[in-house]
């Protein structure tokens, strides 16, 4: 019969149209600003610093290193270094950004900054609501906008925060009691005793490993 | 082979070249190796035979490379080559107040401009056989004037748009191409970009964000325009 | 410029286009099609010398999207470059990815983990079936079937995005392989939600095929519509579904033996004729074949790393030497030419885009046919402009 195949079609579409009154697999519209889909964990969307503790700026886990400016891309990042330092997590001096910053107009959310960063400084966000009327400065996140706490990073990737703080709490821990041995050590020789048969430990750079 | 696909192919370098040999007599064909371990050595022909090679590469029972994959376009810069050299030269000098020519070798530095080319590289395979790739290159004699190479759309038709494309960036131009334009850029754009040297016009529109290089830019392009609105 | 007006020369011996002779009353109207177009796939144009409706001369003007692709290359890292890959060919970023890991791992002879191919080839072949849905879609879009096949190919194509978000992180821009292997590993529970989006895409293809091979309309309008002869497609370079609906049996997954794609049981679909609903068929039935090689691979997947140790992701110099890796894109053979010369970045970075090179034959196909069924044999013909233009 002539129309044969448009008939089975327009079967189809029928079958569509009222089954998406009745069943949730045919009616996938989602109303958004109403409704909003949960977003994966691993989604991500711009970079954010991350800061241990309460106070940002003396939390701040970024050494100013620049290996995440060098690495990026589309050369989005911008930092300048500090003149003075302040301790970082395991009680380190080192120096600290004056100057970051990301111009996410730029920002291409590949993510390579993050796998590049020795300190576990800087991950993703996955906000993107961020459309701003503001032409010239608005999509240009600085220091103070771009720091977001640990427990905002627990927030939205809870996985990899963990595995993150486990390993920061282990490489902490080493450095703790490398501190301790060298501090038995000079203990002991002040005494004037013979050192203590602990093998002296060799210095290993406080970069962790990192999951590729 | 895991990790990288394999290039299934029929017969050695060597052997292709000493075929084309047989085939079109005083075709100048050169092995060039390839450092890396991907092992495709190419083939530079030299540009008066290439149309009755590629005729040949593409009618050869054997061979049968029917499907020309790939032409790409490469950019070689003048080298300046400094090179030392012993020169024995006479020189005429008193000694124990004589007049007396004696030879003296002094050590000089000499530099001369290698001079730079572009390449056409083409990638060929073979449908009928499955193998391949074989690699072509042609080399132009220099980059300025002498840019010419004969062009292998008559053979391939799908180099019709590769060729307009390395004309249009690289600037070779290859006689016997039926509609040789520019493709990706305007008609009217002048230069060629991909080149090594090119230099981008100072014509853009520049938005303030601090970011160092493009800053500098803006502030240069905005007191140029300054000045010249000045001058005008 | 008007591109009508360029004379090609007199060159003996080439594929040129067919000459239409007109009845020469009055004169031909000139159009230009695109770049503005709802049906160009993108900043496209097309201008079109037409005697009444049909079409006399077809010249393709690009160029509109260029994005300076290859010089980028040059001034960045190899690493640098993956994400920019994934905005070639922006529907399809996985196997763009994929061609360009391949290519650097040639160039330095950089081995993969078992784990890691087998993760590469079930998101190949997720990107090739989503790729497929949406460009049959896109076609029956241009029918005027306004818009319900596409939105239905893109129900199905929303449960692939939801997978690759929740493995790479991002929906369409993945950035997922590295030279190597791949950035992240899938956990079993993803592995699962794959497993389940696969078991329902059978009938999706079902409801596809019910709807659309059958339909008088499509039929009437593709049939014999756009037809390209096998020598002229082997000879021009075109590659992918369109050569193999000419009848040329040539995907690269088969002759390169790439990855490991030997494993896998698969067929390759080919067609009779060479029009329009062939290529529709093809596209259909090898959406089907991937639904089996991704059946297979999700089966056998091994556990392992997805990351060979000894691979470098910083201070990447490979020797000084040059490659060319290709593998079969859903729309054809993608390939990356590097020319290293031993620094960090490449000294010549060459991508082979699969959409630029067949449409070196759109004019051949198009001749003498109604600009109506221009919109469809350009639509068959599945390019994306990100591709063509860099």
């Amino acid at each position: 019969m002539l129309g044969e195949g448009i008939l089975k079609g327009l079967a189809e579409t029928a079958k569509n149209f009222a089954g998406s009154f009745v069943s949730k697999e045919r009616m996938t519209t989602v109303e958004y600003p109403e409704e909003r889909l949960p977003l994966p964990e691993a989604s991500r969307n711009f970079p954010f610093l991350v800061y241990d503790g309460s106070d940002w700026q003396a939390g701040l886990r970024c050494v100013a290193c620049q290996i995440c400016e060098k690495e990026c891309p589309p050369k989005c990042i911008y930092i300048e270094k500090s003149k003075d330092k302040k301790p970082d997590y395991v009680g380190k001096l080192q120096i600290y950004p004056t100057k970051f910053d990301i111009d996410i107009s730029v920002c291409m959310s590949c993510q390579i900054c993050v796998e590049v960063c020795p300190f576990e400084a800087i991950k993703m966000n996955n906000e993107f609501e961020l459309a701003t009327d503001n032409r010239f400065g608005g999509l240009l996140l600085d220091r103070k906008e771009l720091a977001k706490s640990n427990e905002y990073y627990h927030q939205i990737h809870p996985t990899e925060a963990a595995e993150v703080d486990a390993r920061l709490a282990a490489e902490k821990a080493k450095a703790e009691a490398k501190a301790k041995a060298a501090a038995d050590a000079a203990a002991a020789k002040a005494a004037g005793a013979p050192a203590p048969a602990t093998p002296t430990r060799v210095a290993k750079p406080s970069e962790g490993e990192r999951k590729s | 082979m895991d990790g990288a696909g394999g290039d299934s192919i029929v017969k050695t370098v060597e052997e292709i070249k000493a075929a084309i040999e047989a085939a079109v007599p005083g075709a100048g064909v050169t092995v060039v190796h390839n450092g890396s371990p991907s092992g495709q050595h190419s083939l530079r022909i030299e540009p008066e035979h290439a149309v009755e090679v590629a005729t040949f590469l593409r009618d050869d029972a054997e061979l049968a490379l029917d499907f020309l994959s790939n032409v790409t376009g490469v950019d070689f810069l003048d080298k300046e080559v400094s090179e030392k050299i012993k020169v024995t030269r006479p020189v005429t000098k008193t000694v124990d107040g004589l007049e007396q020519t004696v030879e003296e070798t002094v050590e000089e530095t000499r530099k001369h401009v290698e001079p730079g080319y572009l390449e056409a590289v083409y990638h060929l395979f073979s449908v009928a056989k499955k193998h391949g790739p074989v690699v072509l290159r042609m080399r132009t004699r220099n980059r300025s004037d002498e840019v010419e190479l004969p062009s292998l759309t008559p053979i391939w038709r799908s180099a019709e748009f590769q060729e307009r494309e390395v004309f249009d960036l690289y600037g070779i131009v290859f006689k016997g191409h039926p509609d040789l334009r520019r493709l990706l850029m305007w008609d009217e754009f002048k230069d060629h970009p991909m080149r090594r040297d090119y230099v981008e016009p100072d014509d853009y529109e520049y938005e303030p964000t601090p970011h160092d290089k493009v800053l500098a830019r803006a502030q240069a392009h905005k007191a140029a325009a300054a000045a010249g609105e000045e001058k005008a | 410029m008007n591109s009508l007006d360029v004379k090609t020369e007199r060159v003996e011996g080439w594929n040129r286009p067919p000459v239409i002779e007109t009845d020469g009353e009055g004169e031909l109207l000139e159009v230009a099609m695109g770049p503005h177009h709802p049906s160009t796939h993108g900043v496209f144009r097309m201008d079109l010398a037409l005697d009444g409706e049909r079409v006399v001369r077809l010249k393709p003007v690009f160029g509109y999207l260029h994005r300076n692709h290859e010089q980028i290359a040059e001034t960045v890292s190899y690493l640098a470059m993956m994400p920019y890959t994934d905005r070639l060919d922006y529907i399809c970023s996985l196997t763009n990815n994929w061609a360009y890991a391949l290519a650097v791992e040639k160039l330095v002879g950089q081995e993969v983990p078992e784990r890691a191919e087998y993760l590469r080839v079930i998101l190949a072949e997720l990107t090739r079936a989503q790729n497929h849905a949406s460009t049959i879609g896109f076609l029956l879009q241009e029918m005027g079937a306004s818009g319900t096949p596409l939105m239905y190919a893109f129900r199905e194509r929303e449960k692939i995005l939801d997978l690759f978000e929740s493995l790479t992180g991002s929906r369409m821009m993945c950035n997922y392989m590295r030279f190597g292997g791949c950035r992240v590993d899938a956990s079993p529970a993803w592995l699962d939600a794959a497993r389940k989006v696969v078991a329902a895409l059978p009938a999706f293809v079902d409801e596809f095929e019910r709807f659309l091979s059958g339909n008088e309309i499509v039929m009437a309008r593709c049939q014999g519509v756009g037809i390209l002869r096998p020598d002229l497609a082997v000879n021009a370079g075109v590659t992918g579904p369109m050569l193999r609906a000419s009848g040329v049996n040539y995907d690269i997954r088969k002759v390169d033996h790439y990855g490991i794609y030997d494993r896998f049981r698969f067929r390759v679909p080919l067609g009779d004729h060479g029009d329009i609903y062939d290529r529709y068929m093809v596209r259909v039935l090898e959406i089907r074949e991937s639904i089996g090689i991704l059946e297979q691979a999700l089966k056998d997947i091994p556990n392992g790393p997805v990351m060979d140790p000894k691979a470098k992701i910083r201070g990447f110099r490979p020797k000084p030497g040059e490659a060319y890796g290709r593998i079969e894109a859903p729309k054809g053979e993608l390939g990356f030419y590097l020319i290293s010369d031993g620094t960090p970045n490449p000294y010549r970075y060459r991508v082979r885009p699969p959409s630029l090179i067949n449409l070196t034959v759109l004019e051949d196909m198009c001749l003498g046919s109604n600009v109506a069924d221009v919109v469809l044999i350009f639509g068959s013909v599945d390019i994306v402009l990100g591709e063509v233009d860099r």
